[in-house]
């Protein structure tokens, strides 16, 4: 009777769903804010990616918004799993080809992960999607040799570096042009490395703070001590 | 009528997988599998908000990339999707960590066997008499009621 109830909720759902996007125009839907934000952003950022100009500049205080988020989930996570036993048995290390991938990857990852962060205002990607690669790369690591980890201190110094980062750049353009998190600097020639004003910077700090907190996060999740059920 | 372009074809598949995961999230007995429900709900809401900005004929919004003139694409869902992406990490990463405790301190993730040993938990708290599957008996013959493998009450008081 519960699976009953339950598959006619779901499938009352989609059908609803249906309903409504059959009464959209497919594939044409109107688009007023985004409009005409793909007609300034150019001329007032300075991004070529007009997804990152909306993230960092335009819903730039809801980007620091999520990344509260994020720091919030990483604590209680760090407080609900609690700390290890110095004496709780720890993984045994991966094979050979587990460690020799995770060598292989690592620097690779690096490179993408740095690539994605610094050319985010150019081309797709940018401080979250670089973030999460980075922290993939200190991940397989630990995938390789649990026994290892991460060291929790190291993280802390960078996570909160690149926090505050974020916030004085917002501060900076709060004092200098009156609203926070404004885009500053000069916005340059669209295409440019350097260019954007201080888009890169947000972007880094956004990258470097997403990649941190994940690998913490991530970290912690994995080296739970294994409990006796 | 609708023609079965694949724009239909996408908007199917996420509606889809929000109606999957909404019959996960009540079919399913263990923590475990609503969690993996949830995550294809997700999945299926993000895919949704990124069609919406969607139009056939557009290329990315991105400045210099493909013909010049062309029409680009809604740049607001694809961000509001980056951030809830990021948002649902940090979520699923956090139900984990608590069913990982959960797990720990009772041995199960069965939905049902869980609330039967919270109820008897917080019963024997509370000084009250722990409360009877609905299966039991009325008339109070039987003493420890439950499922099977089920702790009896310490003390009554």
């Amino acid at each position: 009777m519960r699976r009953f109830a339950a598959l006619l909720f779901a499938g009352g759902l989609g059908f609803v769903l249906l309903v409504i996007v059959t009464q959209l125009n497919l594939g044409q839907t109107p688009m007023i804010v985004g409009q005409e934000m793909l007609n300034v952003a150019g001329a007032q950022v300075g991004a070529a990616n007009i997804v990152t100009s909306v993230l960092l500049a335009y819903r730039g205080f809801d980007t620091l918004g999520e990344l509260s988020v994020l720091f919030a989930a990483a604590t209680v996570i760090g407080l609900v799993l609690g700390h290890r036993r110095s004496n709780a048995a720890v993984d045994p290390d991966g094979g050979f080809v587990l460690q020799a991938g995770a060598d292989l990857l690592f620097p690779l990852l690096l490179v993408v992960g740095c690539n994605i962060i610094l050319y985010g205002h150019l081309t797709p990607g940018g401080g979250f999607q670089g973030g999460v690669i980075l922290a993939a790369a200190f991940f397989v690591g630990v995938l390789g040799r649990p026994s290892t980890g991460l060291d929790h201190s190291v993280i802390e110094v960078i996570e909160g570096f690149a926090g505050s980062a974020f916030i004085a750049v917002g501060l900076w353009a709060l004092f200098a042009e009156g609203e926070f998190l404004m885009p500053m600097l000069d916005p340059g020639t669209v295409g440019d490395l350097i260019s954007a004003g201080t888009l890169p910077l947000l972007s880094l700090a956004l990258g470097l703070k997403v990649g941190s907190e994940l690998a913490g996060l991530m970290t912690s999740l994995a080296n739970t001590e294994a409990g006796d059920p | 009528m609708i023609h079965l372009d694949y724009v239909t074809i996408l908007y199917v598949g996420a509606i889809g997988l929000l109606a999957i995961g909404a019959a996960g999230l009540v079919i399913c007995n263990n923590f475990f599998r609503i969690l993996l429900a949830l995550v294809v709900l997700e999945a299926g809401a993000n895919l949704l908000l990124v069609l919406m900005g969607y139009r056939g004929d557009a290329k990315a919004p991105i400045l210099g990339f493909g013909p010049d003139g062309a029409q680009m694409v809604d740049p607001i869902p694809q961000t509001l999707v980056l951030t809830a992406i990021v948002i649902g990490v940090a979520v699923q990463a956090l139900a984990v960590s608590i069913l990982v405790r959960v797990f720990r301190s009772y041995g199960t993730l069965d939905i049902r066997e869980l609330k039967a040993r919270f109820e008897h938990d917080i019963a024997v708290e509370m000084g009250i008499e722990p409360p009877r599957g609905g299966e039991a008996p009325a008339g109070g013959r039987i003493q420890s009621s439950g499922p099977p493998n089920f702790r009896p009450p310490e003390s009554h008081s």
